[in-house]
């Protein structure tokens, strides 16, 4: 599967300037998702595929959103965002979602 | 034809606002600025005014109202004083990081504790560092005209910065004076209708404004307000020539008197300047070689014009109506900054007087003379700072 941002994030990195404007004005929209936010992430999700019911809550509760759903519906976490807030762990009913330290 | 009439500067700044056109006004009232939203609120009641006219519950969201308003592009206004102006503080650096041509009328007055209604400019001295452009009035004529100029230079498109025109609380904003009103046709000419390029809101338009920057981007965005800010000091001066075209009066960032052969210059502000023009003349009559000179414009500070009156003098001595405590004034200390640099520089004394609405007196302003003429026969200055018309009884 594919993230849904990856048009987005191509465009936004065609178009973008690296010059300032005048009151830092973002001029291309939905190019937020150039920063790639991941990086402040303390804890990752790691994912039992094995325990997956497919409820979708992960999906669902994911405030970012950095969980999207793979062809057969299983979710994909995109690392490249997700800040490891453990909320997807949280309500995960079967446990499939595991925090783990990052550790570099 | 212009109309002659009589009135405050609270409504001089009031005419100014209608004659500007501003789409949205938001106020909060309080001493001695009350007047200004009241009359507004009148024009727009009565429909002289096509405005919406937000009452809100605080100075810090009267700002915060006209950042919203100013972002979706129109031309926006307000006014307060001393606690509601230190209120918006953090918005105001919004307002200038953003690039909102807000304009904002002071009644200057002294900042609590003790709490004091009256007359200085400690509330928008302790303003300079937020990339608003400061005029200063020194009657209600040029309360009115500077607030015209000020949405000149705001919304030029090489500045892009909001600006404050400040007027002292009570000897201007309840004091009756003459007045011109301008030709509504003339200021539309002038002025022309609010068009940003940059922000406004569109829907087949889309952007985000109020954006975070990283350490990778925050200081190139700080750099093009102070570059804007810079910019100003031209603009400023274009917009100065094309009033007086327009409306045959004559601003000047520094206006000078009776300076030519001035061994000592004083300089100051506001109405403070019509005094100091008035004892110039009687002191000139005894035989003293003195002059004066007033700052219009404190933000951008006009580093040129400083350097240029520096050159006339021995003894460059200003009288301010502020202090930063732990230092000096800071017309003062920004003038030193001007003239760091300069090969030959003069003297220079640092006056601080009239805090908290205390009347600058011709004895006080003697007295400053007495230490001036000291420093020039020594040829030296032995302690830069002086308070005058200090109570030394009460200390």
């Amino acid at each position: 599967a594919e993230s849904p941002f990856k048009a987005d994030i191509e465009r936004a990195q065609k178009e973008l300037t690296e010059k300032m404007t005048p009151g830092a004005i973002a001029y291309i929209p939905g190019s937020s998702v150039i920063n790639k936010t991941g990086s402040w992430r303390v804890f990752r999700p790691e994912f039992k595929k094995d325990k997956c019911v497919r409820c979708f809550l992960c999906y669902i509760y994911c405030p970012e959103p950095a969980i999207y759903l793979d062809e057969e519906g299983y979710p994909v976490f995109d690392y490249d965002y997700c800040k490891g807030c453990g909320i997807c762990a949280n309500e995960c009913p079967t446990n499939a979602i595991e925090m783990v330290r990052e550790v570099k | 034809m212009p109309i002659r009439t009589v009135m405050k500067a609270n409504e001089a700044a009031a005419w100014a606002a209608k004659l500007a056109k501003p789409k949205v006004i938001a106020a909060f009232p309080i001493t001695p600025s009350t007047l200004v939203p009241e009359k507004i609120s009148e024009f727009v009641a009565n429909g002289e005014l096509d405005a919406e006219f937000i009452k809100v519950e605080s100075e810090h969201s009267a700002i915060s109202a006209l950042v919203g308003a100013s972002a979706a592009g129109v031309r926006t206004f307000t006014a307060t004083a001393s606690q509601g102006l230190a209120l918006m503080h953090e918005v105001l650096f919004i307002a200038a990081g953003m690039r909102l041509p807000i304009v904002m009328a002071i009644g200057n007055r002294a900042l609590s504790a003790p709490i004091n209604i009256w007359n200085d400019w400690q509330d928008t001295i302790s303003q300079r560092d937020t990339g608003w452009i400061q005029f200063y009035a020194e009657n209600n004529q040029e309360a009115l005209d500077l607030i015209l100029l000020a949405y000149k230079v705001a919304e030029d498109e090489r500045v892009l910065l909001p600006a404050m025109v400040g007027f002292d609380a009570f000897i201007l904003t309840h004091t009756v004076e003459p007045v011109e009103i301008p030709d509504q046709e003339v200021v539309d000419e002038f002025l022309g209708e609010y068009e940003p390029k940059h922000a406004y809101l569109d829907p087949k338009r889309p952007i985000t404004q109020g954006t975070l920057a990283f350490p990778a981007h925050y200081m190139e965005a700080r750099y093009l307000v102070w570059e804007a800010m810079e910019n100003a000091r031209k603009v400023i001066d274009e917009a100065f020539a094309e009033f007086e075209k327009k409306f045959g009066r004559k601003y000047q960032k520094i206006e000078e008197y009776r300076t030519d052969d001035a061994e000592i210059i004083f300089v100051t502000m506001g109405s403070l300047a019509g005094t100091l023009k008035d004892w110039v003349d009687k002191k000139r009559e005894e035989g003293y070689k003195v002059g004066a000179a007033k700052m219009t414009v404190y933000r951008p500070f006009p580093v040129e014009e400083i350097r240029e009156l520096a050159k006339k003098t021995k003894v460059l001595a200003f009288i301010e109506k502020d202090i930063s405590m732990g230092l000096y004034g800071a017309v003062f200390t920004d003038a030193s900054a001007a003239l760091i640099n300069e090969s030959e520089k003069p003297l220079m004394l640092d006056f601080i007087a009239g805090l908290g609405g205390r009347d600058v007196t011709f004895n006080q302003l003697d007295e400053a003379l007495s230490i001036a003429k000291e420093a020039l026969e020594k040829g030296k200055v032995e302690k830069p700072i002086h308070w005058i018309g200090l109570r030394k009884e009460l200390l």
